[in-house]
C-alpha cells in the first residue's frame, strides 16, 4: 500500500511566556504520520506530549512552524475555519472529560449537535457508535455511574461521532488499570483497523507503544530525539531517553546484588522473535567459562512478535567478555554495551 | 391574639416581599448572569481572553459590592426616581435591591462557572465548539446545580436586603417590623414578622439545595 502522509509538522516550536522568561514546551520539531497508522509519541512527564499534540488540533496556536492535517494547514486558519477542521480530528483524553450532567448517549450526541445536525439523526448515529464501543445496555448512564474503561468508551465513541481521519489519544489509559488498558488498546487498534481512521498516541508507558504503534516519536525534553518503527527502537535505542523508557523504574534494578564481580560493564541483548532466553544464556556461560549476572529481563510482544531483552552484568575478565560477544555473534540475537548511567 | 387588620397586614406584607424579593431576584439574574458569564470567559486563561473589558468589570463590580447596601439605597434614591418616579413603596425598592444584588450575584455566578472542570471545556474546543456554544451548552448546563445553590443564596440576600429597605420606606414585611416593632413598640408583631422572614429565608435556602442535589448527576 502506497503511503500517504496524513500529518505533517515542520518546524513546529511552542514557547509559553513566563515570568522569568520563556518556557519552550517545544522546539524545532519535525513530524509525518501516514494515513492510516497508529503513531506512538512517548516521553517522560514534562517533556512536552500534550503541547505537541495540542498543536496537531491547534488547541494550542505554535510559536512558529506549521502543522498541516489532511493537506489543509491548520497553523494558517482561525476562528471558524479552524472550528470546521477540527470536525476532522477527534481526541480523547486521560481524564476522559466526559460532560458530567450529560448521559452516555447525550454525551456521544453532543458533537454532532454542536455541527448541526438533528436531535433524531444524532440520536441514531450515537446508537450505532455505543454499539461499535461495546456499551450499548449503558446508553442512559451518567458519567458518574460508569466506571473508568467504560467512561472512556464513551469518549471515543464520542471522538467518533462527526467521523474523523485522525484520533489523538492524550495518555488515553494512563489512569485506567492494566486490564482495562489492554481493553482499550485494542478498541482503538480495532477502530484503526477497521474504520481506517489515523491514531496518534501519546503515552508515557513503552507499553502501550509495544502493544499498538506501528511507529514511535521519542520525546525528550522539548526535542524529538528518536524516531522509527517500534521493532527498531526497540532493539537498537540510540539515545539515553528510549534506553530510560525502555527500561522503566531502572533504578531499581542496581540495587540487585552483584555476587562475586565488581564490573559495572553490562550487555543488553536482544531475543528476536522465537528464540528462547535459556539456551542463548546457558551456552554463553558455557562458552565464555564465567558467571555473568542477570540484572533485568522481559519479555514483550512487539506488532504480534514475542521479543525479549535482558541486560546482563559481564564478567570482569576482558578474554571473558571477548569470548562472550564471539558467542552472541553466532546466535540469532542483537546485543549492545550499556553505560550503567541508564540503571 | 391579632386583629383581623393586623393578619391582613401581614398577608399583604408577605405577599409584598415576595413580590420584590422575586422580581429584584429575576432582574438581577438578568443582569448578574451574562456578568458572570463574561468574567469567566474574558479572562486570560478563559476561552476568549480580553484583559481589558476583563479588568474594567471586575473594578466596577467589586466598587459596588464594597458599598453597604443601606448606604446604597439611600445614595441611589435619584435613580429610583427616575425610574419608578417615586422611592417609595415595593416597586421602588426593586431598583436598589437589583443594583445592590447584580454585582454579587455576578461575582457568584463566575465562581460557579469556574468549578465547570478545564478539561471538558477543552474537549468541547477540540469538538470545534464555539465561544457561544461552549457557554451555552457547556459551561451552563454543568455548572447548573452549583448555579442554583447559588440563586437560592441570592435570593435569601435579596430579601434581607428588602428586609432593610424597609426602614426607609421600602414596603413589605420590613416596613411593617420597622412601622410597629420600632416607632410603635409593638413587640410581638415586630417578632410575627421576623419569624415569617425566617422562614421564608429558611424556604428558598431548602428548596433551592434540594434541586441542585436532585438534578446534579454527579453523584449516583
Ligand atoms: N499553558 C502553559 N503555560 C505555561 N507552561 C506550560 C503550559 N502548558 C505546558 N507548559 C509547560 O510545557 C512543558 C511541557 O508540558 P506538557 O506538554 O504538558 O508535557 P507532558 O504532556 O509531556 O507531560 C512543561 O514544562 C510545562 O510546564
Ligand atoms: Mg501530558
Amino acid at each position: 500500500m502506497e503511503e500517504r502522509e496524513i500529518i505533517r509538522i515542520e518546524g513546529l516550536t511552542k514557547r509559553f511566556p513566563g515570568k522569568d522568561g520563556d518556557v519552550v514546551a517545544l522546539e524545532g520539531i519535525n513530524l509525518s504520520v501516514n494515513a492510516g497508522e497508529i503513531f506512538g509519541i512517548i516521553g517522560l512527564s514534562g517533556a512536552g506530549k500534550s503541547t505537541l499534540v495540542r498543536c496537531i488540533n491547534l488547541l494550542e496556536r505554535p510559536t512558529e512552524g506549521r502543522v498541516t492535517v489532511c493537506g489543509q494547514e491548520l497553523s494558517m486558519l482561525k476562528g471558524k475555519e479552524l472550528r470546521e477542521a477540527r470536525r476532522g480530528i477527534g481526541m480523547i483524553f486521560q481524564q476522559f472529560n466526559l460532560l458530567m450532567q450529560r448521559t452516555a448517549l447525550e454525551n456521544i450526541c453532543f458533537p454532532l449537535l454542536l455541527a448541526g445536525v438533528g436531535k433524531r439523526a444524532a440520536e441514531a448515529r450515537a446508537l450505532e457508535l455505543l454499539e461499535i464501543v461495546g456499551l450499548s445496555e449503558k446508553r442512559n448512564a451518567y458519567p458518574a455511574q460508569l466506571s473508568g474503561g467504560q467512561k472512556q468508551r464513551v469518549a471515543i465513541a464520542r471522538a467518533l461521532a462527526n467521523e474523523p481521519k485522525v484520533l489523538l489519544c492524550d495518555e488515553a489509559t494512563s489512569a485506567l488499570d492494566p486490564t482495562t488498558t489492554r481493553s482499550i488498546l485494542a478498541l482503538l487498534k480495532e477502530i484503526n483497523a477497521n474504520l481506517g481512521i489515523t491514531v496518534i498516541v501519546i503515552t508515557h508507558e513503552m507499553r502501550v507503544v509495544e502493544e499498538i504503534c506501528s511507529r514511535v516519536a521519542i520525546l525528550d525534553a522539548s526535542h524529538i530525539v528518536e524516531m522509527g518503527r517500534v521493532e527498531e527502537i526497540f532493539k537498537k535505542p540510540k539515545t539515553a531517553a528510549a534506553r530510560r523508557l525502555l527500561f522503566p523504574g531502572g533504578e531499581q534494578h542496581a540495587e540487585i546484588p552483584a555476587f562475586g564481580t565488581k564490573s559495572q560493564r553490562m550487555l543488553r541483548i536482544v531475543f528476536d522473535g522465537m528464540t528462547p532466553f535459556e539456551p542463548v544464556i546457558a551456552n554463553m556461560v558455557l562458552a565464555c567459562g564465567a558467571p555473568v549476572n542477570i540484572l533485568f529481563a522481559n519479555t514483550r510482544a512487539i506488532e504480534g512478535k514475542t521479543v525479549g531483552q535482558m541486560v546482563v552484568q559481564l564478567p570482569e575478565a576482558q578474554d571473558a567478555v571477548s569470548r562472550i560477544e564471539a558467542y552472541l555473534n553466532t546466535q540469532n540475537v542483537h546485543y549492545e554495551e550499556v553505560a550503567d548511567h541508564v540503571f | 391574639m391579632f386583629s383581623e387588620e393586623m393578619l391582613n397586614l401581614f398577608g399583604e406584607g408577605t405577599l409584598e416581599t415576595f413580590y420584590m424579593v422575586l422580581t429584584s431576584t429575576l432582574l438581577a439574574y438578568l443582569i448578574g448572569l451574562p456578568l458572570g458569564v463574561l468574567l469567566v470567559v474574558s479572562d486570560k486563561d478563559g476561552i476568549h481572553p480580553m484583559p481589558i473589558i476583563n479588568r474594567v468589570l471586575g473594578v466596577i463590580i467589586n466598587l459596588l459590592r464594597s458599598a453597604p447596601f443601606l448606604i446604597l439605597l439611600v445614595a441611589l434614591t435619584p435613580v429610583t426616581r427616575a425610574i419608578v418616579g417615586t422611592t417609595l413603596g415595593s416597586t421602588a425598592t426593586i431598583v436598589p435591591l437589583v443594583i445592590g444584588s447584580a454585582p454579587f450575584i455576578a461575582r457568584m455566578v463566575e465562581s460557579s462557572i469556574k468549578e465547570v472542570d478545564r478539561g471538558v471545556i477543552e474537549a468541547a474546543q477540540s469538538m470545534g465548539a464555539s465561544t457561544m456554544q461552549i457557554v451555552l451548552r457547556v459551561m451552563l448546563p454543568e455548572a447548573k446545580p452549583s448555579l442554583l445553590v447559588g440563586a437560592a443564596i441570592a435570593i435569601t440576600t435579596i430579601l434581607g436586603y428588602s428586609a432593610m429597605a424597609g426602614f426607609v420606606g421600602g414596603g413589605g414585611l420590613g416596613t411593617i417590623a420597622v412601622n410597629y416593632g420600632v416607632y410603635r413598640y409593638q413587640t410581638d408583631v415586630m417578632l410575627v414578622t421576623l419569624a415569617m422572614l425566617v422562614i421564608i429565608v429558611q424556604l428558598f435556602q431548602e428548596l433551592g439545595m434540594r434541586i441542585a442535589t436532585r438534578i446534579d448527576k454527579r453523584r449516583k
